[in-house]
């Protein structure tokens, strides 16, 4: 009785937070179990400063419902908003200009990237690739860093201009595999392992709800385009085009 | 708990956030009153729900730092210790693959742990469901794409123990998918693709670097600068192949529930 009475005196604004975040701390659990039992049953050691987890997990949990949220009311509304307006200005080469500043500008400034090029730098120098001075370092990592953000404007102009003549996905990224391997023949050793990391680390968390929106938003709005054949597969460019151009730039640089 | 340097180490996050994101807002901006030259709809609802994906971003970014990542790395590292693995201190000069079990498990369940969580995969999963009108399930979908993950993290460290080269994988792989892409049904292929690039981002990936660094740093042998690097390419190639796997084998039990149904009908 207590509890219907209670059900009732709640706002739906408090009830659908309060869905919001049981469904954060459902996402979050299995991290929680698996470290849980890894420490206590594997290397049976007691949890350090078990406060500070506890603080850290109800910060994640609150963050990861707050994003979701955000995704719901911001991120997927401007791509979709964004891709309505660009097809209704019917204008191709503002579209895919759009596209390619969109993969190029959210890549260069992305801190894994910037980390992971400093540390490709570290090893060319290792492997007496490059000069061992820093600036033949410094421009080393720049020139990864500007071909991996510029791998990834191409990749989404590429992928929007599929969406917009309706080319099958499988053709493009089989063809990008198979010159992926023939690369791998040919490339500097050093080089390859970064290479097929550089696709992974990419698509940053922000970048990969608004390309989703603005493929499905396109693929909405072109006539005989279907939104789950058509609208998806942008990701997949973006985080292809990386490992060719990676394993390019080595080439051209060490060759 | 000291909050001072909580509260530096928050507003340095939201500031990198902020960072990240100003790009899109400039790009969007400037389309906006140069291009398209239109007022946006809904622009109140929009800036408050970017200001929400950036402060909850913040929130998660600054929690994982505080709680799951030290500990993670830390754990990446016991585990690959040679101590721990070989229950003495004395060197080894060879790796013997069989005793890094505990590695391979914890690579598997952290894989499928973190990909559970991470926020990019939620996002791709939400516009799936909402595309397919629900004949994609949100859960359905991260599920498969997080086993992909923990079979891609567990080869991987296998890969590292073993020391073979990581393109006969890679190559492996992508026969794999090539052979599946011809069979799987093509409305699902994109998706599939799309699935492998976003299971590696703020989560997953600080997390699996450790483990990459962290074991090659102490198998006999192995050069952290060569074999460390891969298990993130292992990430985003492994969901490829469950998610398209998945959809064949829904197709497949389809396709004999139709069949039996079928013959049931004749007999009658």
């Amino acid at each position: 009785m207590t509890r219907n009475k209670m059900t009732r005196m709640l706002s739906p604004v408090f009830l659908v937070a309060l869905k919001k975040l049981k469904n954060a701390f459902s996402d979050l659990l299995p991290i929680i179990l698996v470290i849980a039992f890894f420490q206590l049953v594997v290397l049976r050691q007691p949890l350090p400063q078990l406060g500070e987890i506890i603080f850290g997990t109800i910060l994640v949990i609150i963050g990861l419902s707050l994003f979701v949220q955000g995704l719901e009311m911001g991120l997927f509304p401007i791509g979709e908003t964004m891709a309505h307006a660009l097809a209704r200005k019917g204008s191709v080469f503002w579209l895919l200009f759009f596209s390619f500043a969109l993969g190029f500008s959210t890549t260069v400034a992305e801190p894994a990237l910037i980390a992971v090029s400093q540390e490709a730098a570290d090893i060319a120098m290792q492997g007496n690739l490059i000069n061992s001075d820093e600036v033949s370092q410094k421009n080393y990592a720049l020139g990864l860093r500007l071909s991996v953000a510029f791998s990834v404007g191409i990749a989404i102009l590429i992928g929007v201009l599929r969406i917009l003549r309706g080319w099958p996905l499988h053709y493009l990224i089989i063809g990008g595999y198979v010159i992926v391997m023939l690369l791998t023949t040919i490339a500097p050793i050093e080089i390859i392992g970064i290479a097929y990391d550089a696709g992974g680390v990419t698509t940053s968390t922000i970048t990969v709800p608004l390309v989703a929106a603005l493929g499905v938003g396109l693929a909405s709005v072109i006539k005989g385009r279907s939104p789950l054949v058509d609208g998806f597969g942008l990701i997949a460019f973006a985080s292809l085009m990386p490992i060719i151009f990676v394993m390019g730039y080595g080439l051209i640089v060490f060759g | 708990m000291n909050v001072m340097t909580f509260l530096i180490d928050f507003s340095e996050i939201l500031i990198a956030t902020c960072r990240d994101v100003l790009p899109i807002i400039v790009l969007i901006t400037g389309f906006q009153l140069l291009v398209l030259r239109q007022p946006i709809p809904h622009l109140r609802r929009l800036i408050v729900g970017g200001v929400f994906v950036i402060i909850g971003l913040a929130l998660f970014l600054a929690g994982l730092e505080k709680a799951l990542f030290p500990l993670g790395k830390l754990m990446a590292e016991q585990l690959s210790d040679p101590a721990f693995i070989y229950g003495s201190d004395a060197g080894v000069a060879h790796a013997d693959w069989k005793a890094y079990g505990w590695i391979y498990l914890f690579g598997a369940m952290i894989g499928f742990a973190t990909t559970i969580a991470e926020p990019a995969l939620i996002a791709v999963a939400y516009k799936a469901n909402e595309v397919s009108a629900g004949t994609i399930s949100q859960w359905g979908l991260r599920i498969t794409v997080a086993i992909g993950v923990a079979v891609g993290i567990s080869l991987g460290t296998f890969r590292i123990v073993s020391g073979t080269p990581l393109y006969i994988y890679i190559l492996a792989g992508y026969v794999i998918v090539v052979i599946q892409t011809i069979f799987a049904p093509k409305n699902i292929i994109s998706l599939a693709y799309d699935s492998g690039g976003v299971t590696t981002s703020t989560v997953t990936v600080p997390l699996v670097a450790a483990l990459g660094l962290g074991l090659s740093a102490s198998v006999p042998g192995r050069n952290p600068a060569l074999d460390g690097f891969g298990l993130i390419a292992f990430a985003s190639l492994f969901p490829i192949i469950t998610v398209l796997g998945y959809a064949q084998w829904v197709q497949w039990s389809v396709n004999r529930a139709k069949k039996s149904l079928k013959e049931d009908n004749h007999a009658i």
